[in-house]
């Protein structure tokens, strides 16, 4: 069973806010879900497997900027704004 | 005969015969779902200036006389994942329930490109997180053969829209079942292309690796139009590539004995780990029925296994979770979306997150955040990677030995709202038969093997069959669908 604690802290780095009744049913399902996760320890052995997540397609584009267009459309949907600015919290 | 009966070659046919006009069209479809789904609840926006200007323009276009596309005219319903230009996107989310989208999804510029009518925007689970329908932030979507049944998920709103003729034809993405689950649970067809074969640009995402987009139709026929038209290369999408399908006419192939005759040459695999303990009795029944009268056909009918297959569940819940967890990290309060404006930065993402997700996406990137998380990223991350590569050389292997995979799409029919809500785990259970494919980038079809009839004339729920091919085999599954869906009517 993943204690409460780890609960709370797994929450923290996923940035998100659970109630008392949240973590306690988070909890319950997290841990039966991990729990479920075991069945992968029986999986075969993948001996020559590397670690390069590449699922088929892929091709990067050459790193220039380009115009989008959309600089209006994007600014109209900012919560908080100066001017042309995002407006966002002091963090220091 | 209602107008919104009709299929897309059929509507096509009759707006070039001036039996109808587009927009007479677009209004009989959006008077229909006016009517008819304050009780079904497919659809959270319903887009009607827009369809209405999009049907005008149609008219204009045929009344030119020259060739126009299949899709001019043709009213169809998105999912409120992929953006439609000036809309809203919602995502089935509290967090996106004001968020006008600033550009159209590349799927919607090319549906739009051939004359597309869009009534409007689906209903589906919160960020496509679900298998029922039932976690959207605006209330489930019902089954239109039982309306105390739910749709199927993800993609709930786009399957029941088709199914009641309140579009006809929609857009659904499928991560891992999302399209085929409500397909059949709602008895229309539905494809999730080949992962790359689809650009996603425009699709808000969930599980990156996984995300498809494709169409549900009420024939195979009308499949097959709507993928060509949205298949193919964007530079907008980097895992999209030029597609190696060809463009055919499915109408002058079923009259080609060559192209029918090589559908008997067919090999077709039927995976013994997919007819186990657990399915219900009578979808056996109607799978196994439907597959002996392939055989019948003169199709080659063998067993193969999949032997890896008992481990998708758990290796899709791992990897799906964690690419969520980091794709929804966007959704900070700062650059659009629900903001609650808290004294810190870090106050303002917890409140936000906290107050704007619902309880799956929470539970979702929760697991994701703790797979990927220091000293449990090897035992769960990693090891689910590796178990992927190795659910996707049991399909490398069948496929040397066979051309297509038959199997159920479901283990049950349509389950009532409410039933598994409160155990995410056999919630989860759902989409067994359907993770494998998109684990291994493969694309599949569900179909009806049992119609399935309108609620009030009996309990017959639909049931689908789903056709797994190889990468890019879109065309040989789209053959085989056809014969099944002549055999059984």
């Amino acid at each position: 069973m993943i204690s409460k604690e780890e609960v709370a802290k797994i929450a923290k780095l996923a940035r998100l806010e659970l109630t008392e009744t949240e973590t306690e049913k988070m909890q319950k399902d997290l841990s039966s879900i991990l729990d479920y996760f075991e069945l992968l320890k029986k999986a075969p052995q993948n001996k020559n497997f590397k670690e390069n997540f590449y699922h088929g397609a892929g091709f990067l584009r050459k790193d220039e900027s380009r115009q989008s267009g959309l600089a209006k459309e994007l600014l109209l949907a900012l919560p908080d704004k100066k001017d042309d600015y995002v407006k966002v919290k002091a963090i220091l | 005969m209602e107008l919104t009966d009709l299929t897309i070659t059929k509507t096509h046919e009759g707006l070039l015969k001036k039996e109808f006009s587009a927009v007479e069209l677009a209004k009989s479809y959006l008077e229909k779902i006016k009517k008819e789904d304050k009780e079904l609840n497919g659809f959270l926006t319903i887009t009607e200036d827009l369809a209405l200007a999009e049907a005008k323009e149609a008219d204009r276009k045929i009344s030119l006389g020259k060739p126009v596309s299949l899709l001019t005219g043709i009213p169809c319903a998105i999912k409120d994942a992929i953006l439609v230009k000036e809309q809203k996107c919602t995502c089935g989310s509290k967090i996106l329930e004001n968020y006008i989208a600033p550009y159209d999804a590349t799927v919607v510029k090319k549906l739009k490109e051939e004359g597309a009518v869009i009534l409007g925007k689906t209903n589906l689970d919160e960020f496509a997180m679900g298998s029922s329908g039932e976690n959207s932030a605006f209330g489930p979507t019902k089954n239109p053969y039982d309306k105390t049944r739910v749709a199927g998920g993800s993609s709930s709103g786009s399957a029941a829209a088709v199914a009641a003729d309140m579009a006809c034809y929609s857009l659904g993405s499928d991560t891992g079942g999302s399209i085929r689950l409500p397909a059949s649970f709602c008895g229309v067809v539905g494809l999730k292309p080949t992962y790359g074969a689809v650009s996603r640009f425009g699709l808000v995402a969930y599980a990156s690796s996984l995300d498809q987009i494709g169409p549900i139709t009420k024939t195979v026929e009308d499949c097959k139009i709507v993928f060509d038209v949205i298949k193919g290369r964007d530079p907008l999408d980097s895992t999209s590539v030029e597609s190696k399908i060809s463009n055919f006419k499915l109408e002058s192939l079923r009259c080609n004995s060559a192209e029918l005759s090589q559908i008997s040459n067919l090999r077709i695999g039927i995976p013994k780990e997919y007819f186990v303990k657990g399915i219900d009795i009578e979808v056996e029944k109607i799978i196994k029925n439907t597959i002996k009268k392939i055989e019948e056909r003169g199709v080659k009918i063998e067993e193969i296994s999949l032997p890896n297959t008992k481990f998708a569940m758990a290796c899709y819940y791992i990897i799906a979770p964690s690419e969520a967890s980091a794709n929804l990290a966007r959704f900070d309060g700062i650059k659009y979306g629900l903001s609650e404006q808290e004294k810190n930065l870090l106050e303002t993402y917890l409140k936000t997150r906290g107050q704007g997700f619902g309880q799956e996406v929470k539970r979702r990137i929760m697991l994701g955040t703790y797979s990927l998380s220091s000293g449990y990223y090897d035992a769960y991350y990693k090891k689910a990677e590796q178990v992927r590569r190795l659910i996707k050389n049991d399909f490398t292997e069948a496929f040397e030995k066979v051309d297509l995979i038959i199997s159920p799409v479901s283990p049950v029919v349509a389950f009532k709202l409410g039933e598994k809500t409160s155990d995410p785990l056999s919630m989860y259970l759902s989409d067994i038969f359907t993770v494998s494919v998109n684990l291994a980038g493969l694309p599949a079809i569900s179909l009806p093997a049992c119609a399935g009839r309108p609620a009030g004339k009996t309990d017959n729920l639909p049931v689908g069959i789903q056709i797994i091919g190889n990468h890019f085999d879109e065309n040989k599954i789209f053959n085989m669908a056809i014969e099944i869906e002549k055999l059984l009517k």
